[in-house]
């Protein structure tokens, strides 16, 4: 009796005192669903004695709610290029300065003063891409590079058209391809953004995540994320991914820490450790999009270096774009229409 | 005579305290717990909405409310109703029902036949209704999703039979929404009937017969009646949780057949329309007040017979 006492005694003590040792060591991350690298955190764990624990969000919109509703305990979120700026107006991000960092050297040039956050003051760069049409092309042999694949379906992909549901990339996509710019305030135009897509929402199956559902072949088409179609390209040789000519939009993610945040000095570590190529081609190497450290293709996957999906051909970059903040007002038109969408 | 009637006032009064502090913790439980948030909704439904979801809060603003039924359209300023709303509810409210009919239909010989086994066995079969909440909800969702899917095997089965020759479209239909909704709650249903129908008295059924009742006159007469109880309980158990569901639709409905879990949840995400929200929250909360009302009026219903 005991010696199953001074056992148990013991044990609770030193669950207690690894639960404590481990409390100073601990980092959250509030990311993108299937964006993380497993093998990354790893690395970071060993090298610095920090254990990440992620949590997943599904949209830009998820991420700010719940962080501004306070008390979410997450030290780093990932938001997109046209989202940084409301996060930092909302005074939610720290001033972490990634840009005097040591391993700030290796970010690529291009990714520094950019502008949502000019000069890195608060965000270090995750991943970049594109959203494009993605398409089984074994069943639909027209063009691809454009977004009717989508907004006026070919008959043999109606009905088999999943379409990603993030306001931003589905609207700059639309807004394109009825001829206006990102941004614009014009009511008769967006009329028609509207009524395009409700009239080709017909045709989809659903507004949905998982890129999975080409492989199983619950859709034929979608509009998606370039990493993603060169993941199902794996799967099924005949996924192509267009260019689409009207315009597509841009997207880059960055890492920023919290203003909350209950270990800022564990989440500057991990923003310098990310800032190492070696280190920020395990995060491409998972999640398969480019990222914006120079240096790290060198330490990629041979497949990925040489995607056609992560390496935009020279003759479609001009139709690519970024998604500025809008005024406020133009976002309320587009919320609008984009609630009216998604019922 | 005046003293004693003092005497037995002032005991009263000390009774009376003494009820109310044994009720206080319990009182402060359901103010803090259930009328708390309740109150921050129904006051966030009045307020104006925030710029990036949230409310501008001491804006008071009806605006949430109105936007339930009608709402201004973005682009010609007209008022227009707002289908979509209705739509959804009406959707939600659909499956719902047809969802605790189907449990009903399903769970009632089941639990009728577990009663009926001998007792030792009865907890066996009571073991294997309860399985399905050793897994988590929202795998058990994505399993139906695999089952349903293009190439899943119930297609791969239809398809091999020679019944279509094509994949049939399932995923991402009502229907499927419907089949996880009865799936996931049919054990919600099985257990309340079988409790009261393990409680029946057997031997009514005996009598019937003897007296040369048809089966299903026994099972009108004896058999439902006696088990009332379990039904509506059982219905109340799936309507609730079935008409608010939100994981279901998602998985199964694939974002685009919303049910009013989902709606909500799109007005506080990206819709940054938390007024609008909340209303509709409370618009669920009634509808789910209505059951219950209908639930306790049916069950008082049957004692007064009782009594008479």
């Amino acid at each position: 009796m005991r010696s199953i006492l001074t056992a148990l005694t013991s044990a609770m003590l030193l669950a207690a005192a690894s639960s404590a040792a481990l409390a100073e060591e601990e980092l959250s991350l509030y990311n993108w669903g299937n964006y993380t690298s497993p093998e990354l955190l790893e690395k970071f764990k060993k090298e610095t004695g920090i254990k990440v624990t992620v949590t997943d969000y599904d949209s830009n919109d998820t991420a700010l709610s719940k962080v501004r509703a306070g008390g979410s305990g997450f030290d780093m979120v990932v938001p997109s290029a046209n989202f940084v700026p409301i996060w930092i107006k909302e005074g939610l991000l720290l001033e972490s300065r990634p840009d005097q960092m040591p391993n700030f050297k290796n970010v690529d040039e291009r990714w520094v003063n950019v502008s949502w956050d000019p000069g890195r003051h608060y965000s270090v760069p995750w991943q970049w891409g594109m959203t494009g049409p993605v398409v089984a092309t074994s069943v639909y042999k027209g063009d691809i590079n454009t977004s009717a694949i989508w907004l006026d379906p070919p008959q043999e992909l109606k009905g088999k058209i999943n379409v990603v549901p993030e306001k931003n990339d589905v609207l700059y996509a639309a807004i394109r391809y009825v001829g206006g710019t990102w941004c614009t305030g014009d009511k008769a135009l967006l009329k028609k953004v509207r009524d395009k897509l409700l009239e080709a929402k017909k045709s989809w199956v659903s507004m949905d995540y998982g890129i999975e559902k080409m492989d199983s072949r619950d859709t034929l088409a979608q509009l998606y994320y370039n990493g993603a179609a060169f993941r199902a390209r794996q799967v099924n040789a005949d996924i192509k991914l267009g260019f689409p000519k009207e315009g597509y939009s841009l997207f880059m993610d960055s890492v920023a820490i919290l203003a909350d945040a209950p270990h800022p000095d564990n989440a500057k570590k991990f923003l310098n450790f990310i800032m190492a190529p070696e280190n920020a081609a395990l995060i491409s190497n998972f999640a398969t999009y480019a990222n914006g450290i120079k240096g790290s293709t060198q330490f990629m996957r041979d497949d990925i270096k040489a995607a056609p999906e992560l390496n935009i051909p020279a003759e479609y970059i001009a139709a690519g774009g970024w998604q500025e903040v809008c005024p406020a007002e133009v976002d309320e038109l587009y919320t609008r229409i984009w609630t009216d969408l998604m019922k | 005579m005046s003293s004693i009637a003092e005497m037995a006032a002032t005991r009263r009064t000390a009774e009376g305290r003494r009820r109310w502090l044994l009720k206080a913790p319990a009182l402060a439980t359901i103010v803090i717990a259930s009328v708390g948030p309740l109150a921050v909704m129904l006051v966030y439904s009045v307020m104006a909405k925030g710029a990036f979801g949230g409310v501008a809060l001491g804006h008071f603003s009806l605006d949430g409310w109105t936007n339930v039924f009608v709402e201004r359209d973005p682009f010609d300023d007209t008022l227009v109703l707002a289908d979509a709303n209705l739509i959804i509810f009406w959707r939600s409210i659909k499956l719902a029902l047809v969802a605790t009919l189907a449990t009903l239909l399903i769970g009632f010989p089941t639990a009728y036949y577990i009663a009926t086994r001998p007792e030792q066995v009865r907890s066996q079969w009571m073991l294997l209704i309860t399985i399905p909440f050793w897994t988590n909800l929202l795998i058990r969702t994505f399993a139906i999703m695999g089952l349903l899917s293009n190439q899943g095997p119930v297609n791969n089965i239809l398809i091999w039979a020679g019944l279509i020759d094509k994949p049939m479209q399932m995923l991402f239909t009502d229907g499927a929404v419907l089949l996880g909704l009865v799936y996931v709650y049919l054990p919600l249903m099985v257990l309340p009937i079988y409790a009261s129908l393990e409680r029946m008295d057997f031997n009514l059924v005996e009598a019937g017969y003897d007296l040369y009742a048809t089966r299903s006159k026994v099972l009108w007469h004896i058999v439902i009646p006696s088990c009332k109880p379990g039904l509506i309980a059982g219905s109340i158990l799936v309507f609730i949780p079935a008409i608010g569901a939100y994981v279901t639709p998602r998985v199964l409905g694939g974002g685009k057949n919303m049910m009013m879990g989902n709606l909500i949840e799109l007005q506080f995400g990206q819709g940054r329309n938390w007024p609008l929200g909340a209303a509709l929250s409370i618009c669920l909360l009634v509808i789910v007040t209505v059951a219950l009302i209908i639930y306790i009026r049916g069950s008082s219903g049957k004692e007064n017979a009782h009594g008479g």
